[in-house]
């Protein structure tokens, strides 16, 4: 929760934090009442052997794919379950150089660059202008936009190549980039629509007074004021995009342009023949680091977020 | 006023009302098209065919066995995806002094749900693989060793496999949002119950899930329409190949993305789209109807 650097805001779709302190406090109080001592340590027993046991199934396949990556591929095939007796760093070297996850990261971040900047820019606008003012056809405009949460992406799949096709845009970065845009919209203009109606109106009042045009406006106290929502919405696509893989899989058909998640896809199946699985851990591995960083910075946020969004969406 | 207002709203939304059409509804709204047509190969011409693929498909016995797999993971991911959630979130809320280490277990629990599927997917190919696979190796240490098998080599046992692996990956997601739900619900529903000599699974049965059932239903449409959507896991856990064992996990989506990009039949493969748009749309209204319960406001 510390880990947090940014400001909270006092929005309960981002920070419910306090509202369940405060109820988790009382539920406790309640059980007190409910069962004699005896009982409540019975079931905080069999809670914790369930949640640990459950804990375990989670951690254990995570812990045994890192020690993996560090061993060599004989120690794989005849020792899987020791320890290795010495870290391979190697491996991550093959996995970073000949089997060309550098090159498969390189492409995803170049794409997420784009798509992630994008996303956000062109998402608050829209959601500033659905939020703010009044004009015919706004909530029709809205109601569009959510019409995209529905539909399965497959149904848009064949005519998407297509259309990426005919615009020059198949294996490219930006391509891909403005698709992943594209398909972001709808959640995070609903997400943004209600963050800026909660914003207060005052300031933006107070600038105008003062002589401030509608661009000023928006650039220099809205989107300032609105920073811890295109934080979270930032923390959620950065997620969703980095790990996306039907869309690259279909729109970045040439292996030089492969992003990460479509070049370990590739890279298994590859393994498969050439035996080198040490590599292919190695190369998990460097796949995760960058989620497993970002989720544990904004872990508390992030599980808020998603929740919420879960819940309305 | 009223034209300088326009001065903002018009270059504020064009660029998302631009993206969105080019590249979510165009495609969407065309695909209605296509899928009327056989267009098919490297060919530009679209043949009209009208209701033909539509037809085929109910003929196309390997397109019926698919949807099949749809429909038995339309049934167990809900069911057990949400009765380990719901364990799970009335024991993190029901067990005493709000439980130990609860920070702890709900960072790990949902941490799968972050992780990209093609990584979970590879991770577990190798934990179901024959030799060096770790199921196997447990089994065999602990004496069950005759129970050890391939699990992805075998038609019997690979789509359940795989269906435990989303399992696996979601439970945390849900966990989060039960909890969340359960303790909105008012400590004083639950004291004035106790008072009554209520027990501890009567609390559950006649308050908590009751008041939870909103968020339950809304819960089940998301796995639903996840199940009807399944593809990633089965298509990185199958290595790409449609051909024995890995044929027995085929699902509706992966059958379409074979169809389009490695058969190059457009208009057939479309059609198989807008099927899975027909199903999305027609099981969230079902569910929602047969889910509908009357509602607690509180």
């Amino acid at each position: 929760m510390s880990v947090n650097t940014v400001q909270p805001t006092p929005t309960p779709t981002i920070e419910p934090d306090a509202e369940l302190r405060e109820a988790k406090s009382g539920g406790a109080q309640q059980l007190e009442l409910a069962g004699g001592k005896q009982g409540l340590t019975t079931l905080a027993v069999i809670t914790q052997i369930v949640l640990i046991v459950w804990a375990a199934m989670v951690i254990f396949p995570f812990l045994w794919m890192i020690m993996t990556s560090f061993k060599t591929n004989v120690d794989i095939l005849f020792s899987p379950w020791k320890l290795p007796p010495a870290l391979e760093w190697d491996n991550f070297n093959r996995a970073w150089v000949q089997a060309r996850i550098g090159r498969y990261f390189l492409n995803s971040f170049i794409v997420i660059i784009m798509s992630l900047t994008g996303t956000l820019f062109v998402s608050a606008m829209a959601a500033y202008v659905l939020a703010r003012f009044e004009f015919p056809g706004r909530s029709w405009l809205y109601y569009l936009f959510m019409a995209g949460l529905m539909f399965p992406v497959f149904l848009g799949l064949v005519p998407l190549y297509f259309v990426v096709q005919d615009l020059h845009l198949l294996g490219t970065y930006h391509g891909l980039a403005l698709v992943y845009i594209a398909y972001s919209l709808p959640f995070t203009i609903f997400f943004l629509t209600g963050f800026f109606k909660t914003l207060p109106g005052e300031v933006a009042e107070a600038a105008i007074v003062d002589g401030a045009n509608q661009y000023q406006v928006f650039f220099n106290v809205m989107l300032p004021m609105a920073k811890p929502g295109l934080i979270a919405m930032g923390i959620f696509n950065f997620l969703g995009q980095w790990n996306q893989y039907l869309l690259p899989l279909v729109l970045m058909p040439n292996e030089n342009r492969y992003v990460l998640s479509e070049g370990l896809a590739f890279l298994a199946i590859q393994q498969g023949y050439a035996n080198d699985y040490a590599a292919l851990f190695a190369a998990m591995v460097i796949t995760m680091v960058p989620t497993l960083v970002v989720y544990i910075l904004f872990q508390r946020r992030l599980e808020s977020g998603l929740t919420a969004g879960a819940l309305k969406g | 006023m009223y034209y300088r207002k326009y001065r903002l709203i018009v270059p504020f939304m064009l660029p998302a009302l631009i993206l969105y059409f080019v590249f979510v509804l165009y495609p969407y709204a065309r695909a209605f098209y296509v899928s009327l047509t056989s267009w098919g190969g490297l060919s530009s011409k679209m043949p009209w065919v009208g209701l033909d693929n539509y037809h085929k498909l109910l003929n196309d016995q390997r397109f019926l066995d698919a949807l099949g797999r749809n429909g038995q993971l339309l049934i167990a991911l809900p069911l057990i995806t949400i009765a380990i959630s719901l364990t799970f979130a009335a024991l993190f809320t029901q067990g005493g002094q709000g439980v130990r280490g609860a920070g702890f277990y709900r960072v790990v629990f949902f941490f799968p749900q972050v992780m990209s599927a093609v990584v979970i997917g590879i991770l577990w190919t190798y934990v179901y693989s024959p030799n060096v696979g770790m199921l196997n190796g447990i089994l065999r240490n602990v004496g069950l060793g005759s129970l050890a098998r391939p699990w992805l080599g075998d038609s019997s046992t690979i789509l359940w496999c795989i269906l435990a692996v989303a399992v696996w990956s979601s439970v945390g997601f849900y966990m989060v949002i039960f909890v969340a739900g359960m303790q909105s619900i008012p400590t004083s529903f639950y004291e004035a119950a106790v008072l009554d000599g209520a027990s501890r699974w009567g609390l559950f049965k006649d308050i908590t899930f009751p008041l939870l059932w909103e968020t339950i239903r809304t819960c089940l449409i998301y796995i639903a329409i996840a199940a009807l959507d399944f593809f990633t896991l089965v298509q990185v856990m199958t290595g790409g190949s449609s051909t024995g064992a890995s044929r027995s996990a085929e699902v509706t989506a992966l059958y379409m993305y074979t169809t389009a990009f490695t058969k190059s039949r457009w208009g057939y493969a479309t059609a198989i789209g807008v099927v899975l748009l027909v199903l999305t749309l027609l099981l969230s209204v079902v569910i929602m109807q047969a889910t509908k319960r009357e509602t607690y406001e509180y």
